[in-house]
Protein backbone atom coordinates (compact mmCIF):
# COMPACT_ATOMS: atom_id res chain seq x y z
CA UNK A 1 0.00 0.00 0.00
CA UNK A 2 1.56 3.42 -0.93
CA UNK A 3 2.00 5.65 1.92
CA UNK A 4 -0.15 8.47 0.22
CA UNK A 5 -3.19 6.34 0.54
CA UNK A 6 -2.19 4.90 3.94
CA UNK A 7 -1.93 8.11 4.95
CA UNK A 8 -5.36 9.74 3.62
CA UNK A 9 -7.07 6.11 5.26
CA UNK A 10 -5.89 6.97 8.70
CA UNK A 11 -6.54 10.76 8.46
CA UNK A 12 -10.39 9.31 7.22
CA UNK A 13 -10.39 6.88 10.20
CA UNK A 14 -9.34 9.61 13.09
CA UNK A 15 -11.83 11.74 11.29
CA UNK A 16 -14.66 9.52 12.08
CA UNK A 17 -13.55 8.62 15.24
CA UNK A 18 -13.54 12.28 16.56
CA UNK A 19 -17.13 12.92 15.47
CA UNK A 20 -18.54 9.84 16.31
CA UNK A 21 -16.85 10.70 19.62
CA UNK A 22 -18.26 14.12 19.55
CA UNK A 23 -21.85 12.93 18.97
CA UNK A 24 -21.62 10.71 21.76
CA UNK A 25 -20.25 14.45 23.71
CA UNK A 26 -23.22 15.83 22.72
CA UNK A 27 -25.56 13.17 23.68
CA UNK A 28 -24.20 12.72 27.20
CA UNK A 29 -23.80 16.90 27.80
CA UNK A 30 -26.86 18.18 26.02
CA UNK A 31 -29.70 18.94 28.53
CA UNK A 32 -33.08 17.48 26.97
CA UNK A 33 -34.35 14.61 24.75
CA UNK A 34 -34.54 16.85 21.73
CA UNK A 35 -31.70 18.39 21.86
CA UNK A 36 -29.96 14.97 22.43
CA UNK A 37 -31.35 13.79 19.24
CA UNK A 38 -28.83 16.38 17.62
CA UNK A 39 -25.73 13.92 18.70
CA UNK A 40 -26.35 10.72 17.33
CA UNK A 41 -27.43 12.20 13.93
CA UNK A 42 -24.21 13.85 13.35
CA UNK A 43 -22.54 11.01 14.20
CA UNK A 44 -23.93 9.05 11.75
CA UNK A 45 -23.84 11.21 8.56
CA UNK A 46 -20.11 12.59 9.17
CA UNK A 47 -18.51 10.27 11.57
CA UNK A 48 -19.40 6.69 10.17
CA UNK A 49 -19.53 8.05 6.69
CA UNK A 50 -15.80 9.11 6.83
CA UNK A 51 -14.82 5.78 8.49
CA UNK A 52 -17.11 3.58 5.52
CA UNK A 53 -15.13 6.10 2.98
CA UNK A 54 -11.64 4.65 4.37
CA UNK A 55 -12.63 1.37 4.31
CA UNK A 56 -13.91 1.63 0.45
CA UNK A 57 -10.13 3.10 -0.25
CA UNK A 58 -8.57 0.63 1.84
CA UNK A 59 -10.17 -2.79 0.40
CA UNK A 60 -9.49 -1.43 -2.83
CA UNK A 61 -6.31 -0.69 -3.02
CA UNK A 62 -4.74 -3.64 -1.40
CA UNK A 63 -4.37 -6.61 -3.82
CA UNK A 64 -7.55 -7.97 -1.84
CA UNK A 65 -9.18 -8.28 -4.82
CA UNK A 66 -10.83 -5.83 -7.09
CA UNK A 67 -13.08 -2.50 -5.79
CA UNK A 68 -15.08 -3.11 -2.77
CA UNK A 69 -18.06 -1.11 -2.81
CA UNK A 70 -19.91 -2.58 -0.18
CA UNK A 71 -19.26 0.67 1.76
CA UNK A 72 -21.58 2.17 -0.62
CA UNK A 73 -24.61 0.54 0.46
CA UNK A 74 -23.95 0.86 3.99
CA UNK A 75 -23.74 4.42 3.58
CA UNK A 76 -26.92 4.24 1.68
CA UNK A 77 -28.82 2.65 3.86
CA UNK A 78 -27.59 4.43 6.68
CA UNK A 79 -28.75 7.75 4.83
CA UNK A 80 -32.22 6.49 4.82
CA UNK A 81 -32.74 5.04 7.64
CA UNK A 82 -30.95 7.74 10.21
CA UNK A 83 -34.01 10.33 9.42
CA UNK A 84 -36.67 7.80 9.85
CA UNK A 85 -35.03 6.78 13.62
CA UNK A 86 -35.09 10.60 14.57
CA UNK A 87 -38.18 11.39 13.39
CA UNK A 88 -40.17 8.63 15.10
CA UNK A 89 -37.89 9.62 18.03
CA UNK A 90 -38.73 12.95 17.87
CA UNK A 91 -42.28 12.15 17.39
CA UNK A 92 -42.47 9.92 20.13
CA UNK A 93 -40.87 12.31 22.62
CA UNK A 94 -43.23 14.92 21.71
CA UNK A 95 -46.26 12.42 22.37
CA UNK A 96 -45.41 12.31 25.77
CA UNK A 97 -44.54 15.36 26.83
CA UNK A 98 -46.95 17.79 25.17
CA UNK A 99 -47.28 20.67 27.73
CA UNK A 100 -44.70 23.60 26.65
CA UNK A 101 -44.97 22.72 23.08
CA UNK A 102 -46.02 24.88 20.69
CA UNK A 103 -47.64 24.73 17.38
CA UNK A 104 -47.15 20.34 16.59
CA UNK A 105 -49.50 20.31 14.36
CA UNK A 106 -51.42 17.47 15.34
CA UNK A 107 -51.46 17.45 19.29
CA UNK A 108 -54.84 17.78 19.66
CA UNK A 109 -55.95 14.47 18.63
CA UNK A 110 -52.21 13.15 20.77
CA UNK A 111 -53.83 13.04 24.32
CA UNK A 112 -56.03 9.54 22.98
CA UNK A 113 -52.70 7.88 21.94
CA UNK A 114 -50.86 7.91 25.36
CA UNK A 115 -53.25 6.57 27.38
CA UNK A 116 -51.99 3.31 26.08
CA UNK A 117 -54.23 1.02 27.51
CA UNK A 118 -51.70 -2.44 26.56
CA UNK A 119 -54.72 -5.03 27.40
CA UNK B 1 -41.79 -3.99 -20.40
CA UNK B 2 -44.44 -1.83 -18.38
CA UNK B 3 -45.94 -5.16 -16.74
CA UNK B 4 -42.83 -6.66 -15.88
CA UNK B 5 -41.29 -3.73 -14.40
CA UNK B 6 -43.87 -1.17 -13.58
CA UNK B 7 -40.86 0.56 -11.70
CA UNK B 8 -37.80 0.92 -13.85
CA UNK B 9 -35.71 2.88 -11.24
CA UNK B 10 -36.85 1.28 -8.14
CA UNK B 11 -35.62 -1.79 -10.58
CA UNK B 12 -32.57 -0.51 -11.15
CA UNK B 13 -31.67 0.91 -7.57
CA UNK B 14 -32.55 -2.93 -5.90
CA UNK B 15 -30.12 -4.68 -8.89
CA UNK B 16 -27.57 -2.41 -8.32
CA UNK B 17 -27.79 -2.36 -4.57
CA UNK B 18 -27.57 -6.26 -5.14
CA UNK B 19 -24.80 -5.98 -6.72
CA UNK B 20 -22.92 -3.72 -4.09
CA UNK B 21 -23.68 -5.83 -1.10
CA UNK B 22 -22.51 -8.75 -2.56
CA UNK B 23 -19.12 -7.03 -3.61
CA UNK B 24 -18.78 -10.02 -6.61
CA UNK B 25 -20.36 -10.68 -9.37
CA UNK B 26 -20.70 -14.70 -9.99
CA UNK B 27 -23.67 -15.38 -12.92
CA UNK B 28 -25.66 -17.01 -10.07
CA UNK B 29 -25.32 -14.11 -7.75
CA UNK B 30 -26.16 -11.75 -10.71
CA UNK B 31 -29.39 -13.87 -11.86
CA UNK B 32 -30.30 -13.59 -8.27
CA UNK B 33 -30.05 -10.13 -8.29
CA UNK B 34 -32.35 -9.75 -11.24
CA UNK B 35 -34.93 -11.77 -9.88
CA UNK B 36 -34.94 -9.45 -6.58
CA UNK B 37 -35.23 -6.49 -9.01
CA UNK B 38 -38.30 -7.96 -10.80
CA UNK B 39 -39.95 -8.79 -7.73
CA UNK B 40 -39.19 -6.50 -4.40
CA UNK B 41 -41.02 -3.54 -6.64
CA UNK B 42 -44.08 -5.52 -7.30
CA UNK B 43 -44.33 -6.19 -3.54
CA UNK B 44 -43.77 -3.84 -2.38
CA UNK B 45 -46.10 -1.72 -4.77
CA UNK B 46 -49.21 -1.55 -2.84
CA UNK B 47 -46.78 1.34 -0.46
CA UNK B 48 -45.64 3.57 -3.08
CA UNK B 49 -46.96 6.87 -3.91
CA UNK B 50 -46.40 8.70 -6.88
CA UNK B 51 -43.46 10.54 -6.73
CA UNK B 52 -43.66 13.27 -9.39
CA UNK B 53 -40.39 13.15 -12.39
CA UNK B 54 -36.96 13.94 -11.84
CA UNK B 55 -36.90 16.91 -14.46
CA UNK B 56 -33.83 17.89 -13.63
CA UNK B 57 -31.01 15.29 -13.28
CA UNK B 58 -27.68 17.66 -13.69
CA UNK B 59 -29.44 19.64 -10.63
CA UNK B 60 -29.90 16.96 -8.75
CA UNK B 61 -26.45 16.19 -8.97
CA UNK B 62 -25.25 19.83 -7.91
CA UNK B 63 -28.17 19.57 -5.19
CA UNK B 64 -26.17 16.45 -4.44
CA UNK B 65 -23.19 18.18 -4.02
CA UNK B 66 -24.51 21.23 -2.45
CA UNK B 67 -25.89 18.78 0.64
CA UNK B 68 -22.92 16.95 0.86
CA UNK B 69 -20.73 19.97 1.59
CA UNK B 70 -23.29 21.38 4.17
CA UNK B 71 -23.29 18.08 6.11
CA UNK B 72 -19.40 19.03 6.37
CA UNK B 73 -19.85 22.39 6.80
CA UNK B 74 -22.81 21.56 9.87
CA UNK B 75 -20.87 18.78 11.58
CA UNK B 76 -18.07 21.35 12.15
CA UNK B 77 -20.77 24.11 13.88
CA UNK B 78 -22.17 21.80 15.93
CA UNK B 79 -19.25 19.37 16.91
CA UNK B 80 -18.16 23.38 18.38
CA UNK B 81 -21.74 24.12 19.93
CA UNK B 82 -21.45 20.60 21.81
CA UNK B 83 -18.28 20.97 23.24
CA UNK B 84 -18.84 24.35 23.94
CA UNK B 85 -20.63 26.53 26.83
CA UNK B 86 -23.84 24.77 26.22
CA UNK B 87 -25.91 27.82 28.22
CA UNK B 88 -25.20 29.87 24.74
CA UNK B 89 -27.50 27.47 22.70
CA UNK B 90 -31.49 28.53 22.14
CA UNK B 91 -33.22 25.38 21.00
CA UNK B 92 -36.33 25.95 18.95
CA UNK B 93 -38.82 24.29 17.19
CA UNK B 94 -39.82 26.11 14.18
CA UNK B 95 -42.33 25.61 11.60
CA UNK B 96 -41.57 25.94 8.31
CA UNK B 97 -44.55 26.96 6.00
CA UNK B 98 -43.79 24.71 2.93
CA UNK B 99 -44.52 25.61 -1.10
CA UNK B 100 -44.65 21.84 -2.12
CA UNK B 101 -47.62 19.82 -2.02
CA UNK B 102 -46.15 16.63 -2.46
CA UNK B 103 -45.95 14.02 0.71
CA UNK B 104 -42.97 12.35 -1.52
CA UNK B 105 -40.93 15.39 -2.06
CA UNK B 106 -41.70 16.38 1.43
CA UNK B 107 -40.60 13.15 2.92
CA UNK B 108 -37.27 13.91 0.75
CA UNK B 109 -36.49 17.46 2.46
CA UNK B 110 -37.62 16.34 6.19
CA UNK B 111 -34.87 13.63 5.74
CA UNK B 112 -32.07 16.19 3.88
CA UNK B 113 -33.08 18.68 7.21
CA UNK B 114 -32.59 15.88 9.23
CA UNK B 115 -29.52 14.95 7.93
CA UNK B 116 -28.08 18.05 8.45
CA UNK B 117 -26.70 18.34 11.90
CA UNK B 118 -28.12 20.87 14.13
CA UNK B 119 -31.75 20.30 12.80
CA UNK B 120 -34.23 17.25 13.22
CA UNK B 121 -37.66 17.23 11.02
CA UNK B 122 -40.78 16.24 13.68
CA UNK B 123 -43.65 16.51 11.27
CA UNK B 124 -45.12 17.34 8.04
CA UNK B 125 -48.93 18.52 8.84
CA UNK B 126 -50.37 17.76 5.76
CA UNK B 127 -53.48 19.92 5.98
CA UNK B 128 -51.49 23.32 6.39
CA UNK B 129 -48.38 22.29 4.56
CA UNK B 130 -46.15 22.94 7.85
CA UNK B 131 -43.06 21.28 8.51
CA UNK B 132 -42.10 21.15 12.34
CA UNK B 133 -38.51 21.21 12.40
CA UNK B 134 -36.44 21.23 15.94
CA UNK B 135 -32.91 22.94 15.76
CA UNK B 136 -30.67 22.86 18.16
CA UNK B 137 -29.39 26.38 18.04
CA UNK B 138 -31.57 28.80 16.27
CA UNK B 139 -31.23 32.48 17.78
CA UNK B 140 -33.23 33.42 14.65
CA UNK B 141 -35.78 31.16 13.69
CA UNK B 142 -36.91 33.18 10.73
CA UNK B 143 -33.66 33.02 9.17
CA UNK B 144 -33.47 29.07 9.63
CA UNK B 145 -37.13 29.30 7.51
CA UNK B 146 -35.39 30.99 5.00
CA UNK B 147 -32.36 28.58 4.82
CA UNK B 148 -34.06 25.64 4.51
CA UNK B 149 -36.83 27.22 2.15
CA UNK B 150 -34.02 28.60 -0.30
CA UNK B 151 -31.16 26.33 0.07
CA UNK B 152 -33.54 22.92 -0.20
CA UNK B 153 -36.75 23.07 -0.85
CA UNK B 154 -36.71 25.68 -4.04
CA UNK B 155 -34.19 23.13 -5.83
CA UNK B 156 -35.98 20.01 -4.66
CA UNK B 157 -39.39 21.94 -6.47
CA UNK B 158 -36.79 22.87 -9.48
CA UNK B 159 -35.55 19.36 -9.86
CA UNK B 160 -38.66 17.66 -9.53
CA UNK B 161 -41.22 20.40 -11.51
CA UNK B 162 -43.64 20.81 -8.23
Amino acid sequence: MSPLSESVIAFLIVLGALFVLLGSIGLARLPDFLTRLHGPTKATTLGVGAMLLASAIFFTSDGHGGISLHELAILFFLFITAPVTAHLLAKAALHRQQAGVAGAGDTPDAGAETADSGT
Amino acid sequence: MRHLLPRPWLSLTVFVLWVLITNAASLGLLLLGGLLAIVVPRWTQAFWSNPPRLVRPWQALRFLGVFALDIVTANWRVARQVIGPLHRLSPAFVEVPLDLRDPFIATLLGSIVSLTPGTVAIDVDRQRWVMLVHALDAPDPQALITEIKLRYEMPLREIFAC
